[in-house]
Parts: C-alpha cells; sequence; structure tokens
C-alpha cells in the first residue's frame, strides 16, 4: 500500500533534478507572462530548488506543525528578501554562502535531528530572505513585472513546500523516512560537489 | 477502504501537480551556452569506469548482507564522503596513491561480501568512507573545466546513489539460503575484479 506512494516519491524527486536545467538568476522568459516566469523560476533553478526541498522535507518529517510554519514563513521572508533586494544598487553573488546553507540543510535532512521550532521556522526566514535578495539583485528594480514575477515565485514556493511537506509528514513507515533521509544526504553531497566548484582552482 | 482510496487518490493528484510542475518545457524560450558539463556527463561519470560500479554496488551489497541500521547508514555515508573527496579534488588538494585505493575497494569491499564480514557499524562507515574519499578525489580531479557544475554534480550523485540501491537490491537476496550463498559469489567476483584493477595500477597501465 505504501510501495506506490514511496516509488512516486523518488520518481518526483528524480525527475526535479533532471529536469533542472542549468541555474539563472535572472528570470526566464517563458513567453506567458511574468507572473509564469516567476512561477517557473523556482523548477529551473537547481540552486533555489535543492534547499527549498531540503527545508520542505526536513520540516514535514518533523509534522505538520513545523510543515506549516515552513509553508507561511518561506514564501514571506522570500517577498521580503526580493523587496530588499530591489533597494540594492549593484547585483550579489554569494555563491559560497548559498552552497553552504544548502549544504547545512541537506546535514539537518539527513540526520534528522531534533531541532525546535523556533530554529527551524528562522532556518526558513533566513533561507527565503538570502534567496530573495540574491535573485532580486539582478533584476530590474523599477519594473512592475519584477513585482509580478516575485509573486509568481512566491506562489511556486507556496506550491512546492505544500506538496513536498505534506508527503514528508505523512510517512509513517520507518524505511519511507529513511528514503527522504537519503534524499537530504544526496543534497549534501551536491552541495558539497557546488562547494568545489564554487573553489575550484584552475589546472 | 474508502479512506484509502480517497488517500491514495489525493497522492496521485498532488504528485501529478508535482510533476507538471517541475517538467515545464515550455520554459525553453531562449537558447543557453556555457554549460559544457550538464546532467548526461555527471550521471555518466560514475558509471564509465568499471572500478567504480564495482566498488559502488559492492557498498550496496555488503550494506544489505549487514542489515539495518548499515544497510541505509553505509550508501548514506559513501556519496557525502565521496563528495567530500570530490571537492578535495576540485579545490587541487592532491592526496596519495589514489589509483591504488580506487582497486583496493573493489577488492576489500568483494572480500568483506564474500566473507559475510560483520564489523562493527563504525568501522564500516570507516572503510567505505576512507574508499569514497578516494573515488571521489579521482572524479573531482578528472573533471574538465566548465561553466557551472550543479547539474553535473546532480547527475554524479544520483548515478552513484542509483549504484548503491542496484547494490542493495542484489544485496536483498541475502534472505534466501542460495541467496546468500549467490551473494557471497557475487562478492568473489568484485574481489576478483579488484584484484585486477590492483594489478592494472600497480602496472602503471591505463584502467
Amino acid at each position: 500500500m505504501r510501495l506506490p506512494r514511496l516509488i512516486l516519491f523518488w520518481l518526483t524527486l528524480a525527475i526535479t533534478l533532471i529536469a533542472a536545467p542549468p541555474a539563472h538568476a535572472h528570470l526566464m522568459n517563458t513567453g506567458f507572462g511574468p507572473f509564469n516566469d516567476g512561477l517557473t523560476h523556482l523548477f529551473v533553478t537547481p540552486e533555489d530548488l535543492l534547499p527549498v526541498i531540503a527545508i520542505a522535507l526536513m520540516a514535514g518529517l518533523r509534522g505538520p506543525r513545523f510543515g506549516r510554519a515552513v509553508l507561511l514563513a518561506l514564501p514571506v521572508a522570500w517577498l521580503a528578501g526580493t523587496a530588499a533586494g530591489f533597494l540594492l544598487a549593484a547585483p550579489i553573488k554569494l555563491p559560497v554562502a548559498e552552497t553552504i546553507v544548502t549544504i547545512a540543510l541537506g546535514v539537518l535532512l539527513a540526520t534528522e535531528s531534533p531541532l525546535p521550532f523556533a530554529f527551524v521556522t528562522c532556518l526558513a526566514i533566513l533561507l527565503g530572505l538570502l534567496h530573495g535578495i540574491l535573485n532580486a539583485s539582478e533584476l530590474p528594480k523599477t519594473s512592475l513585472s519584477s513585482l509580478i514575477s516575485a509573486a509568481g515565485v512566491a506562489v511556486a514556493l507556496f506550491g512546492a513546500v505544500s506538496l513536498l511537506a505534506g508527503q514528508a509528514a505523512s510517512m509513517r513507515v520507518r524505511w519511507a523516512r529513511v528514503a527522504v533521509r537519503v534524499a537530504g544526504s544526496w543534497i549534501m553531497a551536491i552541495g558539497l560537489l557546488m562547494l568545489g566548484w564554487a573553489m575550484r582552482v584552475p589546472a | 477502504m474508502k479512506n484509502f482510496i480517497q488517500r491514495a487518490g489525493a497522492t496521485r493528484r498532488s504528485f501529478l501537480i508535482l510533476f507538471i510542475l517541475l517538467s515545464p518545457l515550455t520554459a525553453f524560450a531562449h537558447k543557453r551556452g556555457g554549460e559544457v558539463i550538464g546532467f548526461a556527463s555527471g550521471f555518466l561519470h560514475p558509471i564509465s569506469g568499471l572500478d567504480h560500479i564495482l566498488a559502488m554496488v559492492a557498498v550496496g551489497m555488503w550494506g544489505a548482507q549487514l542489515g539495518a541500521p548499515a544497510m541505509w547508514v553505509l550508501p548514506v555515508v559513501f556519496p557525502m564522503v565521496m563528495a567530500l573527496g570530490g571537492m578535495m579534488g576540485l579545490m587541487g588538494i592532491k592526496l596519495p596513491c589514489i589509483e591504488l585505493c580506487i582497486a583496493l575497494s573493489a577488492l576489500a569491499l568483494g572480500f568483506a561480501v564474500c566473507r559475510e564480514a560483520r564489523p562493527k557499524l563504525w568501522i564500516a562507515a570507516i572503510i567505505v568512507g576512507v574508499f569514497a574519499i578516494a573515488h571521489g578525489h579521482a572524479h573531482g580531479t578528472e573533471l574538465p573545466m566548465g561553466a557551472s557544475g550543479i547539474l553535473y554534480s546532480i547527475g554524479f550523485v544520483i548515478a552513484t546513489g542509483l549504484l548503491h540501491a542496484l547494490g542493495i537490491g542484489i544485496g536483498l537476496v541475502h534472505r534466501w539460503p542460495a541467496g546468500r550463498i549467490a551473494l557471497r559469489v557475487a562478492g568473489a567476483v568484485v574481489a576478483m575484479g579488484g584484484v585486477f584493477f590492483l594489478w592494472k595500477a600497480i602496472s602503471g597501465e591505463p584502467v
């Protein structure tokens, strides 16, 4: 009874990772307007998507209360970060900081260490602020379409977190939870490799 | 029963929504450049060398042979530590005797499966971790320069994880008496492969 659900979970995770094309700090032009550009952005930007997957699954594993907190805090913080990013004069890039956050979230998911509710909520807020600022710093500052696309990103976050955290929260079988933790170790491993790429020494 | 059907339907629906959201092919409105290294090359890298394949499958088989929690601890440890080795390779940190260590990994892990070795969990994790560093370092130093490594890294880690899953799948035959023997034979085959690669590494021939 649980098997199809787990197969679907792994299939979805694999497709998430396989289908995600290269990262773009700027928004893609989907041809469907700025809202859809924002909606798409999260799912085609692995740097943004991986930590979101990690925190959503981590919150879900800790129960519906944690999931609901992240569901609310992450999109709101992301929007706040986006607003703050619009105030910045020049684009900023923090690939090492982004990667370290991804690694940390992967570790927390893989270890399933007991974390206080406030800590998980603060993590979601920090993640949202960081990525919101970084994304917005590269967008046109005074454009209405940038604001609309930010709303699209927030909706995408809400959808992704609700689905992932909801699935994780409903898992009762031990090995299903272990499978989610294995996903955390994969996210951490990807983060470590990314850190190597960011600090790569030319041959 | 009705509740189960409703729940199953809801699960399928939510996955379908997530699936559609995660596959927005219409987003490829313009062509990207600079991605000389992508998911496919990362995915193919761990499965392009028989020495790596043997070692990673053996990790899964050994984990399955040891049972829980080793069954999932070892395959969790391996990609994490291998990524650490890969990071060191990318950063240009030199490690000695990498090729020898890779060849030894297939030999040692195959031998462990063949002998049904049952060390303490932390010892098994350290053994697997040491070999994972060597494999990761070799991968890290071999990578060509490219614009972005994230898709490569994703493909690389997924392929490694799938090889472990394959090993666990093979190792599950351990629950039957005939399967137990077959698993030990498979371990011997891996160990013989390790001997071959060790000979290659010592003689300096390309693997």
